[in-house]
């Protein structure tokens, strides 16, 4: 049974919190910041090294960087944060305990022990296959047992989540149906399963291969089934975002989703579809029919970029709902205009949202275009790509829901609130920078993972444009800027939790975090029921234009490269 | 069923037969194995079956 002292009643949002859901949440948000960390040095270092001005790193440890950068960041930065939003939206949105703290402690320490030996055996540069590990590369065999054990962490995490569904239900914490950040947490974790599931039917014999027990791994069977794992981590993190997207837009401003049905089928079309865009990666690879390349990234993972665009329409539908219903209704943008520009949780969720959109998000579909695909396949666009969504979309969103959760759960004072209110914008800047330059690269050709692309010492010779180098020079000063942003926020984060003032009465009153109805916005069912959004649909509009532009554009490239006589 | 502004799904979850698709939406279990199932099926089940009809090298 739930015991009452277990328990506090948080003054701002009004909402009943496990005091063993904040304690892992913590725990889980602030390792998950410092791989961050560690990930961005090693990211910064890749872009140096790609710059060719600077070129910093010699072959092996420019390798090694990149395998770790790809680790700390796709895995452990990321799936660290997510299950503290998975505890966030579970145990504190619904007012309830959480299930099993004890297997959630241990599934704490599986993921930090699992996390830590990876990083061991790729430091020890015995390791240095890079994020996919493709065989017949292979590493230590600490790398594998490494992953497997943060991967066992990571779905007992999401068993526990499950469990505390299924409590709140029984001890009817809440009434009706689960609210939409849950719902999203939910699909996050239905997606986590599969994932970690496929990362399980391949590294386990990949880790016994290395071990010499395997004689032989096919490699197109191990790209198959890694992919399932590799792409549809990265699904967990669309998810994820997507609901943080929810919820930042209900604390701040107390937005409500326009439709809750929509969205919650937008998120369903997540969970029967999203993994599927795994296909992309294995579009020129050769034994595998078309009909399976393309159901996969074309057919089906439409039906997820459905779910993205009714997303990305409902998420600044709610805000200008939510603002109109406070006042601001002169034109079509008085509602944007007036926005709470200052707040980094707000900035960042809408940079994120829009950065996203416009950047991962078409890119992506271009990329799951079997014809397309061929024009930037294994180019620099892939790596452009991710970043969009993933740096660009998911850590944004995660940098953004930090200034609430440091308030909210660690009950701290924001430090340097002036370099907070500047920080989205600088990091924003930077990923949008890293993304841009990178897709262009790899538009003109630039292979992604590739120590020096002046081939220097190659026996056959072989020139990119000037226009590439100008790229990557763009994308080193971008991942400067990026990382400016990234140490700003390890700053005021760290400086905040550690050494930042207790969140008392008065501090709360000077500095309200939620706004007029947030805490009830968040985490309860409902819709804003009005479609009466002028600014909102001019801006899908303009999203619309740019897509189906960018489109077009794409098939004219592939008519050059193959042009039709 | 209509959406209240503000509160849970409209009418008593009691008293009324909820729709097919609020059942499945609500049911986070059924999401799982949906979640689960279509992947494992669509992608890595017939993926997998491709690569082993691939001919061995003579």
């Amino acid at each position: 049974m739930a015991n009452a002292a277990a328990f506090r009643v948080c003054p701002e949002t009004g909402l009943k919190v496990c005091h063993h859901a904040e304690i892992l949440i913590k725990a889980n948000a602030v390792v998950a910041v410092v791989f961050l960390a560690i990930g961005g040095l090693f990211g910064l270092l890749v872009a140096l090294t790609r710059w060719p001005a600077v070129h910093i790193l010699p072959a092996d440890l420019f390798y090694l960087a990149l395998t770790a950068h790809g680790a700390d960041v796709l895995l452990f930065w990321i799936i660290f944060f997510e299950i503290a939003v998975l505890y966030f939206a579970s145990a504190v949105l619904l007012n309830s305990r959480l299930a099993a703290p004890k297997w959630a402690w241990f599934a704490f320490a599986l993921m930090l022990v699992g996390a830590l030996m990876a990083n061991v055996a790729v430091l020890q540069g015995e390791s240095s296959v890079m994020f996919t590990s493709y065989v017949p590369m292979k590493a230590a065999p600490h790398f594998y047992l490494g992953l497997i054990v943060f991967a066992v962490g990571a779905l007992i995490a999401c068993f526990v989540f499950f469990g505390t569904l299924v409590i709140a239900r029984q001890e009817r914490t809440y009434e009706g149906s689960i609210p939409l950040v849950t719902f999203g947490a939910v699909t996050a974790a239905v997606i986590a399963v599969y994932t970690i599931a496929s990362g399980a039917i391949i590294l386990i014999p990949t880790f016994l291969w290395s071990v010499g027990i395997i004689p032989h791994l096919d490699s197109i069977m191990y790209k198959v089934v890694w992919w399932g794992m590799g792409h549809s981590s990265q699904q967990i993190n669309v998810s994820a975002h997507v609901a943080v997207w929810y919820a930042i837009a209900a604390m701040v401003l107390g937005a409500k989703p326009l439709s809750e049905k929509v969205s919650r089928t937008a998120f369903l079309l997540y969970i029967a579809f999203l993994q599927l865009a795994s296909a992309h990666h294995l579009l020129v690879d050769p034994g595998i029919s078309s009909s399976w390349k393309v159901f996969n990234t074309s057919y089906a993972i439409y039906l997820a970029v459905l779910g993205s665009m009714i997303h990305g329409m409902s998420v600044p539908g709610a805000i200008e709902a939510a603002q109109r219903r406070r006042g601001l209704t002169q034109g079509a943008f008085d509602w944007l205009r007036r926005a709470p520009w200052g707040n980094p949780a707000f900035s960042g969720m809408v940079l994120s949202v829009i950065m996203f959109g416009f950047l991962g998000g078409i890119s992506g579909v271009v990329l799951g275009t079997e014809q397309l695909n061929l024009i930037m396949h294994n180019t620099l666009y892939v790596p452009g790509h991710f970043h969009a969504t993933v740096v660009a979309g998911t850590t944004l969103a995660f940098m953004a829901i930090t200034y609430l959760v440091v308030p909210l759960i660690f009950r701290k004072e924001i430090m340097f609130p002036g370099m907070a209110r500047w920080q989205p914008y600088l990091f924003g800047l930077g990923a949008m920078g890293i993304s841009f330059f990178m897709m262009g690269a790899g538009t003109l050709g630039v292979s992604r993972r590739h120590w020096d692309m002046t081939f220097a010492d190659a026996v056959l010779k072989f020139e990119y444009p000037p226009a590439a180098f100008l790229m990557m020079g763009l994308n080193g000063i971008s991942a400067l800027l990026a990382t400016l942003g990234g140490i700003m926020f390890i700053v005021i984060v760290v400086g905040s939790v550690f050494f930042g003032k207790p969140r008392d009465e008065a501090a709360i009153k000077r500095n309200p975090v939620i706004g007029p109805s947030g805490g009830a916005a968040v985490s309860q069912y409902g819709g804003e029921a009005t479609f009466n959004l002028p600014g909102t649909t001019i801006l899908v509009a303009v999203f619309f234009v740019s897509f189906v532009l960018y489109y077009f554009i794409n098939w004219k490239y592939l008519s050059e490269v193959w042009p039709l006589r | 069923m209509a959406e209240t502004p503000s509160g849970g799904p409209a009418g008593d979850p009691q008293g009324e037969r909820l729709p097919p698709m609020q059942l499945l939406l609500d049911n986070p279990f059924l999401l799982l194995f949906i979640g689960v199932a279509v992947p494992a099926v669509l992608y890595t089940i017939w993926g997998v079956m491709e690569v082993a009809q691939i001919p061995v090298a003579q």
